[in-house]
């Protein structure tokens, strides 16, 4: 008998006290999935738990963008800079009026190549305010994993419309896009350990440095 | 091949021989390590608590997480089905394994067909538990940790004694001490003249692992959940080391326990506020990485998923003991847990130490070993692991039930000297005369010790009970006589 056999027979023995053979009905789930997080003030909740994780959080309004973005790269002492397909062309122009070294990830670049180069800019998919959460779903504007990974500092670009109260209406944002297959990622600060004694350190091997920057209207 | 002259990686330390109470001496006259795990444990604990207090509907979540943990524990085998048949449409290769020995060996086997001699390693209590690096060593596969507590473990020749904080035992000087002596050998030196600031130690595992990371061909993960709708799995942490395992390399081995299922995606809501607060105490760990099969031009492009039991189809036998199963490693049990502040991990014997490894181990394992029939009593049940567990599992509870099993299986094997005592105690508690021809000897005893505690001393039967207890002497004047004296016939 194949293992995956053997497996599926062992657990339907051991839940032979199970007579309910539908799931929902055998244990109803008491909870409203979904749920929004009764708040004043979303963009100041989320403004707030972004720097609880020592992240830099730069407001700006829609049409000082490309400058607010090439000073944010700047500010982190980045030279160069990778930008994934799907940003604006007039942020490029910025960055690289800036005098910031713009590469693309195209031909895709190696992960050494990622490593030598300083920063990231990316968009994100949807943030969570109540966790200072950033979510990315690597489609346009935010590029494969590695690129938003490898550079050792990130900036990335939310639109006031994408910050909601809360985990569970983040993932009804993400839900869709997942089950057509898209990879998400999930940042929450930038890289920290807490192993030496539990005393927390910020920076590791992800970016150790995220700046976010909030657009408004 | 496990000649040490030979060896790729670090040599581990060796579990415990002994069962808790004798392996527990040296530990409690450990002063450094209680000293670290003291400062450790109050640490985490305040923030949990700080961090569960901050949401309205904490009951509420956990409530839920019990549910759906219950609902995927009851129906796995439909639930694993399906969770099969959406990672292989999504492109992934799902393996099957009884036990720890099948994981290991798929693990070799798809290194071997890749041709790679090394692999990077996201922390994975799993794998600990099938002992995968010395397995894979023993086939001349060097497997790296990554995580940054794994790996001063691993280059401390040591063994985990904390499932989310595998150091946690090592303060910051012998971290300093470690990575000074031991980087070297394996790869990127420590800086030159390192500090034992945590940061720079820190910085120094980051220039360690650097070169592993952009080398590496294949990673080896663990797993937090798999959703069994659309197959996607679900890994939390904080360093990044997972990223880099996740993305670099071409091929990703997963192996994940068969208890790991979650019906849906938004049942991620439920476990991704839960588990950070109650695990780090952060209201969310840096990073999360969701995929679902392979993504073209985007990470690896082999996957691959072994989905084990070892142990865990015993667990779901038992409908008093499966709550078990609903553990998301979130290690909230041992920061609480007095016994485990004051024992540490290595105590325990293996991987799973604290409340959750009393009532796991034994389950997973069964009682042949008499180790693990001694794991259950390692607990004055006290129940602070019941109140803080994310996923309400009744820890006291099934601390009591594993104690009737382990005393069950003890009998089946031959009389022992606790039946003979329950025995003549429940001669005693028969009839009032018979208690109160006892309690002529124990008043007599009573006089012998006066107001002196009893310690341990070799009277039979007791011996063995009081070698963990002090207990008072018996009084010298029982509640019969106090009853006469002042009730009947006495001055009322």
């Amino acid at each position: 008998m194949s293992a995956r056999e053997d497996i599926l027979n062992r657990i339907r023995e051991a839940t032979r006290d199970v007579t309910e053979s539908d799931p929902e009905v055998d244990v109803p789930i008491e909870w409203v999935y979904g749920q929004p997080l009764a708040t004043e003030d979303v963009l100041a909740d989320f403004v707030e738990k972004v720097e609880d994780y020592k992240a830099v959080v730069t407001r700006c309004p829609a049409g000082s963008l490309p400058e607010t973005v090439a000073k944010a790269l700047h500010d982190c002492g980045a030279g160069s800079v990778v930008v994934p397909d799907g940003i604006p062309d007039e942020w490029v122009a910025a960055l690289e009026a800036s005098g910031l070294t713009v590469r693309r990830d195209d031909p895709p670049l190696s992960s050494a190549e990622l490593n030598s180069i300083d920063a990231v800019l990316t968009t994100c998919a949807v943030a969570m305010a109540d966790s200072g959460t950033v979510a990315l779903d690597h489609v346009e504007g935010q590029g494969r994993r590695a690129l938003s990974l490898v550079p050792d500092r990130h900036v990335c670009v939310v639109r006031a419309d994408q910050v909601v109260s809360d985990v569970p209406e983040g993932i009804a944002r993400l839900a869709p896009g997942m089950r057509e297959g898209r990879a998400v990622t999930w940042l929450s600060g930038g890289s920290a350990t807490s192993d030496i004694e539990l005393s927390r350190v910020e920076g590791v091997h992800g970016p150790r440095h995220l700046t976010v920057v909030l657009v408004e209207g | 091949m496990t000649d040490t002259t030979t060896r790729r990686t670090p040599e581990p330390g060796t579990w415990t021989d002994k069962p808790f109470p004798l392996a527990v001496k040296p530990a409690l006259a450990n002063t450094q390590q209680r000293d670290n795990l003291r400062h450790a444990t109050t640490t985490i604990r305040e923030k949990r608590a700080v961090r569960a207090s901050e949401v309205p509907n904490w009951e509420e979540l956990r409530t839920a997480a019990e549910h759906i943990k219950d609902r995927v524990g009851r129906h796995l085998d439909t639930y694993l089905v399906q969770a099969e048949e959406a990672m292989k449409a999504a492109g992934i290769t799902v393996h099957w394994a009884r036990n720890g020995d099948e994981a290991n060996r798929i693990v070799a086997s798809i290194a071997t067909q890749k041709g790679v001699d090394e692999v990077v390693k996201i922390k994975s209590m799993v794998t600990q538990e099938t002992e995968l690096n010395e397995y894979l060593e023993s086939q001349g596969i060097a497997a790296w940790e990554t995580d940054l507590a794994e790996l001063i473990v691993q280059l401390g020749h040591d063994l985990p004694s904390h499932i989310l904080v595998p150091a946690i035992h090592r303060n910051r000087d012998e971290v300093q001490h470690i990575f000074t002596e031991e980087m070297g050998r394996y790869g990127t030196p420590a800086p030159e003249g390192i500090s034992n600031n945590p940061a720079e130690l820190t910085n120094a595992a980051r220039g360690h692992l650097r070169e592993k990371f952009l080398r590496a061909k294949m990673a080896v993960s663990g797993g937090n959940f798999i959703v069994a709708e659309t197959g996607t799995l679900v890994i939390v942490e904080s360093e990044g080391n997972g990223r880099m395992c996740l993305t670099l390399p071409e091929t990703l081995v997963s192996v994940v326990g068969i208890e790991k299922i979650l019906p849906t995606i938004e049942d991620l809501e439920v476990f991704l506020k839960l588990l950070p607060r109650s695990s780090t105490g952060e209201r969310m760990n840096p990073y999360t990485s969701m995929w679902t099969g392979v993504t073209p031009g985007d990470g690896p492009q082999d996957l691959h998923v072994i989905l084990l039991d070892n142990g865990r189809t015993n667990v779901l036998a038992d409908p008093q003991g499966r709550a078990a199963l609903r553990c998301i490693r979130c290690s909230a049990c041992l920061n609480i847990c007095p016994v485990y502040e004051r024992a540490g991990g290595h105590a325990y014997g293996n991987p799973y130490p604290g409340p959750i490894g009393a009532i796991l181990g034994p389950q997973l394992r069964g009682l042949e070993d008499p180790k693990d029939r001694a794991l259950p009593f390692a607990s004055s049940l006290c129940g602070a692991c019941n109140e803080v567990c994310p996923v309400k599992i009744p820890f006291t509870d099934i601390l009591v039930h594993m104690r009737h099993k382990v005393v069950e299986y003890k009998t089946s094997k031959h009389p022992t000297g606790e039946q003979a005592l329950m025995k003549s105690a429940g001669w005693l508690m028969e009839r009032g005369s018979h208690l109160a021809t006892a309690q002529v000897a124990s008043k007599a005893a009573g006089r012998v010790f006066g107001t002196r505690w009893i310690g341990p001393m070799p009277i039979p039967l007791a011996s063995r009970w009081l070698r963990a207890r002090d207990v008072d002497a018996p009084p010298t004047e029982t509640f019969r006589m106090w009853w006469k004296k002042n009730r009947e016939g006495g001055a009322k």
